[in-house]
């Protein structure tokens, strides 16, 4: 697979008069890669996959979108893209079946073939047996997959997910997430957004955390994690006991809340010191996750 | 500003996209949607023709429900188009986020309101095609002549759908869209010279009349087209139509843009 890059951003801003959306983000998302943008409400997620997707037409900066610059080929980049909105808008005039025929149309597809693609869809995201039920007698859960479905009518290169699982229930998450990792593994593209962490720690490849319309960082979610927190995490409970056996024992950490946090090569070789100098009586060790990483890069942006 | 307004959108034939969506939508329905002209009709020519008529007698040497014929025909060009692009628009715009699924399509807004635009001049079409049998029973329109209103209709449609369509553009809500039905639609209804000739009333409001309400040059063409009776003044009447269409379509186009795209 080659690795042409299939968006392409520099500098790439978005202002509402004198609000700034989002502002000169650099990032390159690769052919096959699932590319997340993860961050809190307000950081300028959406607007840029606004911009990506063609619908908002940015400030400034450069774009390129499989190729293309939205500004002069929307058109050319929308047959190509496959589009996951984090609002519902399902067309309520059709039933599942013919939603799917209906945005097909969209795109000139034949009468015949979108009746065809629409029922293999229907099965990828199984919601066959719905096919002929009306919009508002759905789940919200199958609503979700039925736009995942109406996402895939124009068999896209790049599909682009705004909050895929907000609020779904587990069921129904995992089965948007092995849904995404089979396209991924027919060679699309995907780029997409989320706060929640355990989404973006085990779809994505590569991510970006965006806050206030920035990008904080890049990188895959386990060079993340090394880089700004460190292998392994012991909570401990806090009292002036195990804080003065910290100190005097020379571990460095991090008070959060009603615990202690320790950031550490070796889980295994810290909590031996307590247990054998503290006498803790609630502790924990864990891997470092992404939501360390965020909750470290969100919290000092805050104190900002 | 008004450079902004007037600019030339770039429509594609994808425009047709939008319109087949609600046809079908439309077609499913179709009970329900062809009952109305049906009963439109009847029930005008039975009222008001025949009840009224029967007092008024003729008016300008015309039986009054000949007279009020084309009349019907106008005003229900007018609703069908005005009423689907405001309401009927308003309602996929704001409450079903159609548009906002469309443009996710490689159909373009302008393309989106164009196909909503041609599907609103298309329901006055239809309106027309069923009514015309009715009028015809009632043998109160001339055949072959009356058929023009069928062509006429797709014109005042687009019209009305784009007149429709501006204010749906700047609407601020779905209520606040019973101003112009109330303050513009009903008015223009009565004085627009459907049920009495506007020379009954002081000048000024002959003059005002053919200024400003569009309502006025439909009728003045269904008119000639179904006594039959053809004067000059069609030209008149089809120029100043043709134009306000064509401007109000620009405008429409460009100020739903200005509202959708952000």
């Amino acid at each position: 697979m080659s690795l042409s890059p299939v968006i392409e951003a520099a500098g790439l801003t978005k202002a509402y008069g004198t609000t700034v959306a989002v502002q000169a983000i650099r990032f390159t998302v690769r052919q096959g890669e699932i590319f997340g943008f993860l961050g809190p409400n307000g950081a300028g997620k959406t607007t840029t996959m606004k911009m990506i997707t063609c619908v908002s037409p940015r400030t400034s900066g450069t774009l390129r979108v499989l190729g293309h610059d939205p500004a002069t080929a929307p058109a050319a980049i929308k047959a190509r893209l496959g589009v996951v909105p984090q609002e519902t808008n399902l067309d309520p005039d059709f039933t599942c079946h013919g939603n799917l025929v209906t945005y097909a149309r969209y795109f000139d597809i034949p009468q015949d073939a979108a009746e065809k693609k629409a029922d293999e869809l229907l099965a990828f995201v199984q919601l066959q047996d719905k096919r002929d039920v009306a919009i508002d007698k759905l789940s919200g859960g199958m609503k979700r997959r039925l736009i995942l479905a109406r996402a895939l009518v124009n068999d896209p290169d790049l599909l682009i997910l705004d909050e895929p699982t907000i609020g779904l229930d587990p069921q129904a998450r995992h089965l948007i997430w092995e849904r995404l990792r089979l396209l991924q593994a027919q060679g699309k593209t995907v780029v997409l957004t989320t706060h929640y962490l355990d989404e973006a720690a085990r779809l994505c490849d590569r991510l970006v955390i965006m806050d206030n319309g920035s990008i904080l960082v890049e990188g895959s979610p386990a060079e993340l994690v090394k880089r700004f927190v460190g292998e392994e995490i012991v909570e401990v409970e806090r009292n002036d006991e195990v804080l003065s056996c910290l100190e005097k024992a020379g571990i460095v950490f991090e008070i959060t809340g009603d615990m202690v946090q320790v950031v550490t090569g070796s889980a295994r070789d810290v909590a031996r010191t307590l247990f054998e100098n503290c006498r803790p009586r609630k502790m924990l060790t864990r891997p470092a996750t992404l939501e360390d990483v965020f909750l470290k890069l969100a919290g000092r942006a805050l104190k900002e | 500003m008004i450079r902004t307004a007037l600019q030339f959108p770039r429509v594609t034939r994808r425009a047709w996209n939008v319109w087949h969506r609600n046809l079908i939508v439309f077609v499913r329905t179709w009970k329900v949607n062809f009952f109305p002209p049906f009963i439109e009709a009847f029930l005008y020519l039975s009222a008001i023709g025949l009840g009224i008529g029967a007092y008024v007698g003729s008016i300008e040497g015309i039986p009054y429900i000949t007279y009020i014929a084309p009349a019907i025909l106008a005003i229900s060009v007018m609703n069908s188009a005005f009423f689907e692009c405001t309401y009927g628009s308003y309602v996929r715009m704001y409450y079903q986020k159609s548009f906002d699924a469309m443009i996710a399509t490689p159909l373009s807004i302008e393309d989106v309101i164009f196909g909503e635009l041609l599907w609103g001049a298309t329901r006055s079409v239809m309106y027309v095609a069923i009514m015309l049998p009715v009028l015809a029973a009632f043998n109160v329109i001339s055949l072959p002549a009356s058929l023009l209103a069928i062509p006429l209709a797709f014109l005042g449609g687009m019209m009305f759908a784009a007149i429709g369509m501006c204010f749906t553009a700047i609407t601020p809500g779905l209520e606040t869209l019973n101003y112009p039905a109330y303050l513009f639609i009903t008015p223009m209804t009565l004085f627009s010279g459907t049920f009495f000739p506007l020379t009954l009333l002081p000048p000024v409001f002959g003059y005002i009349a053919v200024i400003f309400l569009p309502l006025t040059h439909l009728v003045a063409v269904m008119r000639m087209s179904t006594l039959p009776a053809f004067s000059l003044s069609i030209l008149l009447n089809l120029a100043w139509m043709a134009i306000i269409t064509i401007v109000l379509c620009i405008v429409s186009i460009n100020l739903m843009k200005r509202r959708l795209i952000v």
